[in-house]
């Protein structure tokens, strides 16, 4: 019978029925802590320290700081230096604050080449999605989860249902990765995947290269899908290829990956990407979406309602008069060096709008190093934009990073919920290049028409 | 985990939609490494709101996709050190759902007309054997999945569960060790 990637990943790693082996286990210091506590409670010890990978992430200061020790926070640090210790205690590899590796968890794992098609892999957070972009089967998993991993290295699941996005046409001059994941989750909702693992197909999802992949897989979880994934090609096999953490030449078996022709998903959705344009949240969730050339739209109900109150927003008010105080280039979802060359290019030669507070905040150590070797910090700082150090930072400011209250930001991350990068803070959700031009105009401004 | 069986009392109302994990629980409180403690810190913006009232009550009734955002702990933590036992809504995010089924925190779908009535009636009982939430005027059925309901029935710890499995792992680990690099190699 034909089966689809995600049964074929599912069924390689069924250890027992509801039991399911775990590849990678990604691990950082903001969910983990507690579930160490467990372990040592319970006196059991990690089962595959060579199949897990810890990062600091979450809660590290982008201001070049090199050891917890530095970290001013004291919760913060106190974290951080946890998540060694535990380390240290059970033997698991840690590419802490200091270390040339270390960087948002997202971005490590791919970037080390650990992060490999037909895997299994999960993490206690939900963009473990981003995973998906390989063609493995990768969720967010609780702190309870967390210890079961560290201690079994498997997890107790029921097989999710199956659904598939399928784009056509072609995205458009201007039109991103992440406009498309935005305008999915604008025409799904914050629902329309619960209980589901997505695959990403069609033309277009071809097309995108492992970072635009990344980007629409990390945002899945915006749609409520438990996982997200894109079958592994050419594209995926010279990415991974050759990494520190990845075979050096193709496994037979990653051919295979795919879904057969005549598979059977329990959803189906079909997605014209053609139609697609530069995406802006206007809400408090990332389903309250437009086109950059649309309105702030009347509120349908309450919830709208609520949300424009706390955005300050009045319907009917063009998208490209909404002007802004901060702009945020970062995060698990557009942190990678591509989505970084795509920013540099827009602001090349420009400057940022006086009175805006613009920031670059590479996903990883590697990317930062890349980004400097390419000069692309030079182009940054020249234009006014400040070129921090690698972190989660204020995609949901653990760290030092946030927003004042009623501050308005565009920001390449991930989620506008109230609040999110800083209380009262108020967060549009766009492309990198989006939101680069947003910095310097100030105000928002359709990417393809502007010059 | 103790036992959840019967969780009978009052209802406690919030009647919003996508209500996420940054609102019950926001990031500041993330960064403590106990497990305790959250419940003072439960909705923290939103308590600050002019009218919010929610009383600490066995349960909690709210509106669909509830528990949506981040895999954080902390927020089925905090919603279980506050005092409820069960959360009723229309619909859940699957990781927030799965969260709570590990802690023996009642999540409880029902129909959106179920969970309005059960708001209008303000008390209830859950009956988790008989899958049932009767409150006055009505009595609604609720799915689980078996396995989840008998584990939270008895308070089975899962790791332990899994760990008489141990020759099943030891023996799939055997047969399809994955060949390259590991994590330790790096």
């Amino acid at each position: 019978m034909p089966s689809t990637l995600f049964d074929k990943i599912w069924e390689s790693h069924e250890v027992a029925p509801g039991l399911v082996y775990i590849d990678l286990h990604l691990v950082h210091e903001v969910t983990s802590p507690q579930a160490f506590d467990g372990l040592r409670l319970a006196g059991r010890t990690v089962r595959r320290p060579d199949r897990t990978l810890a990062t600091a992430d979450h809660n590290v200061p982008t201001d070049g700081s090199t050891a917890a020790a530095q970290i001013r926070d004291k919760l913060s640090r106190v974290q951080v230096e946890t998540l060694e210790r535990n380390c240290r205690e059970f033997g698991i590899p840690i590419h802490s604050i200091g270390s040339a590796n270390q960087g948002i968890v997202h971005v490590i794992g791919p970037e080390l080449g650990v992060t490999q098609p037909g895997m299994t892999i999960v993490c206690g957070d939900s963009h473990t999605s981003t995973h998906g972009a390989f063609g493995a089967l990768a969720f967010g998993i609780g702190t309870s989860e967390v210890e079961h991993v560290l201690a079994t290295q498997t997890l107790q699941q029921q097989k999710p249902r199956s659904m598939r996005i399928s784009y056509s046409g072609e995205l458009g001059f201007g039109v991103t990765a992440k406009d498309l994941a935005l305008g999915t989750i604008g025409r799904i909702g914050t629902s329309g995947g619960v209980g589901h693992v997505i695959e990403y197909a069609g033309a277009p999802i071809r097309e995108l290269s492992m970072e635009g992949r990344m980007t629409v897989c990390n945002m899945t979880i915006e749609g409520g899908g438990r996982a997200g994934m894109i079958a592994p090609d050419e594209t995926t096999f010279e990415w991974v290829l050759g990494r520190a953490g990845a075979p050096a030449e193709l496994p037979e078996e990653w051919r295979g990956l795919s879904t057969d022709e005549g598979a059977a998903f329990d959803t189906e959705v079909e997605i014209d990407a053609s139609a697609i344009s530069p995406q802006v949240t206007w809400g408090t969730t990332p389903a309250q979406v437009t086109d950059v050339t649309g309105t702030v739209p009347e509120p349908g109900d309450e919830s709208e309602e609520r949300a424009l109150a706390y955005m300050d927003l009045e319907p009917g008010t063009p998208i490209a008069e909404i002007r802004l105080d901060r702009v945020f280039i970062g995060s698990c979802t557009n942190s990678r060096i591509g989505d970084l060359r795509a920013a540099a290019e827009v602001v090349k030669g420009r400057r940022v709008a006086s009175g805006v507070d613009a920031m670059v905040v590479p996903g990883s150590q590697m990317v930062k190093a890349q980004a400097e070797a390419e000069g692309l910090d030079e182009v940054f700082r020249a234009a006014g934009f400040d070129w921090r150090s690698a972190g989660c930072s204020m995609c949901l400011g653990m760290n030092p990073d946030t927003l004042a209250p009623g501050e308005r930001c565009a920001s390449t991350s991930n989620r506008n919920f109230e609040g999110r990068q800083g209380r009262g803070g108020r967060t549009h959700l766009v492309s990198p290049q989006m939101a680069a031009a947003a910095a310097v105009e100030g105000r928002f401004v359709d990417i393809r028409s502007w010059s | 985990m103790n036992p959840v069986q019967v969780i009978e009392g009052r209802v406690s109302v919030l009647d919003r939609a996508d209500v996420d994990t940054d609102q019950i629980i926001p990031k500041q409180f993330l960064k403590r490494v106990e497990r305790t403690g959250f419940g003072e810190f439960l909705f923290h913006d939103w308590a600050k709101e002019p009218g919010w009232d929610l009383p600490s009550a066995p349960i909690l009734a709210a509106g669909r996709n509830f528990g949506c955002g981040s895999s954080r702990e902390h927020a089925p933590w905090a919603l279980q050190d506050y005092g409820f036992a069960a959360v009723v809504a229309p619909s859940f995010a699957d990781i927030f759902y799965s969260n709570c089924t590990k802690i023996g925190l009642l999540p409880v779908v029902l129909a959106d007309d179920e969970v309005r009535a059960l708001m209008d009636a303000g008390e209830a009982r859950i009956d988790l054997d008989a899958q049932t939430v009767s409150f006055a005027g009505g009595e609604a059925r609720f799915e689980i999945d078996q396995e989840t309901k008998r584990r939270l029935l008895n308070g089975l710890d899962d790791i332990g569960l899994t760990l008489q499995s141990a020759d099943a792992i030891e023996a799939y680990e055997a047969e399809r060790e994955r060949s390259g690099p590991v994590t330790t190699a790096l």
